[in-house]
């Protein structure tokens, strides 16, 4: 996929919509990670780190039952076997190791199920960095699990959102951007996805490119055609979608983003500009409205810059899944496979099981699905949803 | 467009739009007790700058129906008697049809859009000069010197001072870093430079002003009405300021 341009727009999307007590730090991060994305050594540690503590290169594994029964050929790249049990630790490492670089001693992250959070506390812990992860209220009471495993890792876990607000995600990235406006020159805002101010769309794409590098390199000696005809992955902000995408987008393969229904910016967003850009959000005239899914990881109420991009040119399709039709994919991917994914991951397939056989994805065909994370933390809205 | 006196230093208390029913009338309360200018928020979903209490006023407002638009069309039925200032973000400026122009029916002279910095607000303050509305920029304390004289440049009717590296909200003292900014910025400025963020006392307001030219008092106010305060306490706070100011030479 493209650089963004000089104002970090990736087409009409993308931008540094900011404070200006932000706009210098967001600057030194562009040029620090500007500089250390060059410096081979740098790049030489981050994928060390990768292989000898993430686990990588994650499988290809395909799903020979599954795949029968749709009639065609599912490969899935397992991003679920990651340490930390997500793609999001790809991210994180890239931009722990980058505070180092830049002399901070401090990560703030945002969180809304946990993922990112857990993640970020991990390569706090093992950088030895400090870590505050802000969290909406909502979410920390539903999540109490992962609140005690950011804590267990050494992270503080700080409740956002004032009364009168939904106190989930959206909130918690309104808390850690304030919280770094008085933490700038010690700390690094480790953001999770791929949105917010220049460069941290381009900056998270970058690190999480070694999905799509990998499954392509993968899918190469695989394939007999070297590439798969279809790529799919879910997208709430986007990161495993961009870093999936990144490898394939010079391809002939047709790339999906499946949203959250509840939470589908691109078909029924407008734009707008929130956390320091501009894309696509959910809206209440100019008031950003909450989105709702299940999945807690897709419930952002807008979508990175470059995948509106990649929408508005037509490169990328984005179809939306429901909550249902995500638990149904759970359960198929469990009892067929004896993988049991996450519910981001779950909308992905969903929108597989649905498009097989028709005109949309038709038999014999050959689908690349990231498998962004595993469904353990999942298990009891699983439960507790099916047993409503 | 707006022009502020510059024979005294200048007080500008902050209101946020629709936060209670009686809005106007602590509006009109403040200009009688005398404020300069008024900053009225348009209340906004996720105020990314503002620290919890003017965070609670916009979750108020909204709650209550207000809308950046009912807002804008409330003020345009009353003279407030002062310059006002309209303060909001980007999603409502650029996301509002033709904005500065409905400024302008309110009868607002000028407008704070926090999230449009230098570099993404040429369009807007084209727009704005157009319409006849000064926008004015903020320059924060990590600022190079270069980039202060680029807002000093860019920023119309006065160029905003933030105290520290902080989010809105009350504080019980000045940093080092508020009067170096507030001098760095008048290095380049030849509109006033009014210093805010954390002015919470008519103290911290008289220290800030043996250098700036003005403050903005937005949260003690603020707080004062979420707490139950009406018109008459918050204009007697006005006063307490507007006394205090007045001694500064």
């Amino acid at each position: 996929m493209g650089q963004p341009d000089a104002t970090g727009r990736f087409g009409d999307f993308g931008g540094r919509f900011l404070p200006e007590a932000l706009v210098p730090a967001c600057r030194e991060v562009e040029e620090a990670f500007l500089d250390a994305w060059h410096d081979p050594a740098f790049v030489a540690e981050y994928h060390r780190l990768l292989a000898t503590y993430v686990g990588r290169p994650t499988p290809l594994t395909e799903c020979v039952r599954l795949g029968e029964r749709l009639g065609i050929r599912l490969l899935l790249k397992r991003e679920d076997l990651a340490h930390t049990g997500s793609h999001k630790i790809n991210n994180v490492l890239g931009q722990a190791l980058l505070a180092k670089r830049m002399g901070r001693t401090k990560l703030i992250a945002e969180t809304g199920a946990g993922q990112h959070g857990v993640a970020t506390a991990t390569a706090a812990a093992l950088l030895g960095l400090d870590c505050t992860v802000h969290m909406g209220h909502t979410d920390m009471r539903r999540q109490e699990l992962n609140v005690f495993r950011m804590e267990l890792l050494g992270a503080e876990v700080v409740p956002a959102g004032v009364p009168g607000t939904a106190g989930t995600l959206k909130e918690a990235t309104n808390a850690a951007l304030r919280a770094w406006v008085s933490e700038t020159r010690t700390a690094h805002y480790c953001l999770g996805s791929v949105l917010g101010p220049h460069p941290y769309p381009y900056l998270v794409r970058e690190l999480q490119r070694v999905i799509g590098d990998e499954a392509r390199a993968q899918a190469a000696e695989l394939l007999p055609t070297g590439i798969p005809d279809v790529v799919v992955a879910c997208v709430g902000g986007g990161s495993n979608a961009a870093g999936t995408f990144a490898g394939f987008v010079d391809t002939p393969a047709e790339l999906i983003g499946v949203e959250a229904a509840g939470g589908a910016a691109v078909s029924t967003g407008t734009p707008g500009i929130l956390h320091g850009f501009r894309s696509h959000f959910l809206q209440e005239g100019v008031q950003i409205a909450e989105a709702h899914s299940i999945s807690a990881g897709l419930d952002y109420p807008g979508i990175g810059p470059e995948h509106m991009h990649l929408a508005a040119t037509g490169r990328v399709r984005y179809p939306t899944v429901t909550d249902d039709e995500a638990l149904s994919a759970v359960r198929a991917l469990a009892v067929t496979e004896g993988i049991l994914p996450a519910l981001e991951s779950a909308h992905a397939l969903a929108w597989i099981l649905r498009a097989a056989g028709t005109p949309e994805l038709p038999t014999g065909t050959t689908v690349l699905l990231t498998l962004s994370g595993r469904g353990d933390k999942d298990v009891h809205q699983i439960r507790e949803t099916l047993a409503c | 467009m707006l022009t502020l006196p510059r024979d005294h230093k200048l007080l500008i208390p902050y209101l946020m739009g629709g936060q209670s029913a009686d809005w106007l009338d602590v509006a009109k309360a403040m200009a009688e007790a005398g404020a300069d200018a008024l900053e009225i928020g348009l209340p906004f979903s996720d105020p990314m700058v503002d620290g919890p209490v003017v965070q609670r006023a916009a979750a108020t407002a909204l709650s209550r129906g207000a809308t950046p638009e009912t807002v804008l069309k409330e003020l345009s039925t009353v003279d407030i008697g002062v310059p006002l200032i309209a303060m909001t973000y980007a999603n409502v400026a650029l996301g509002i049809p033709d904005f500065p122009a409905r400024l302008v029916e309110a009868g607002i002279s000028g407008v704070i859009v926090s999230d449009l910095p230098l570099e993404e607000s040429a369009e807007f303050r084209a727009a704005a000069d157009r319409a006849g509305v000064s926008m004015v920029l903020l320059g924060a304390p990590d600022c190079a010197d270069d980039r202060l004289a680029r807002i000093c440049a860019a920023s119309k009717g006065f160029v905003y001072s933030m105290t520290a590296m902080r989010t809105t909200g009350e504080q019980a003292q000045l940093t080092t870093a508020a009067k170096d900014t507030v001098t760095r910025l008048r290095r380049h400025a030849t509109i006033p430079v009014i210093a805010g963020f954390g002015i919470s006392t008519p103290e911290l307001a008289t220290e800030i002003c043996t250098e700036a030219d003005g403050v903005v008092v937005g949260s003690a106010l603020v707080r004062e009405l979420l707490d139950g305060g009406d018109a008459a306490t918050v204009a007697e706070r006005v006063r307490g300021f507007r006394t205090a100011l007045d001694r500064v030479a």
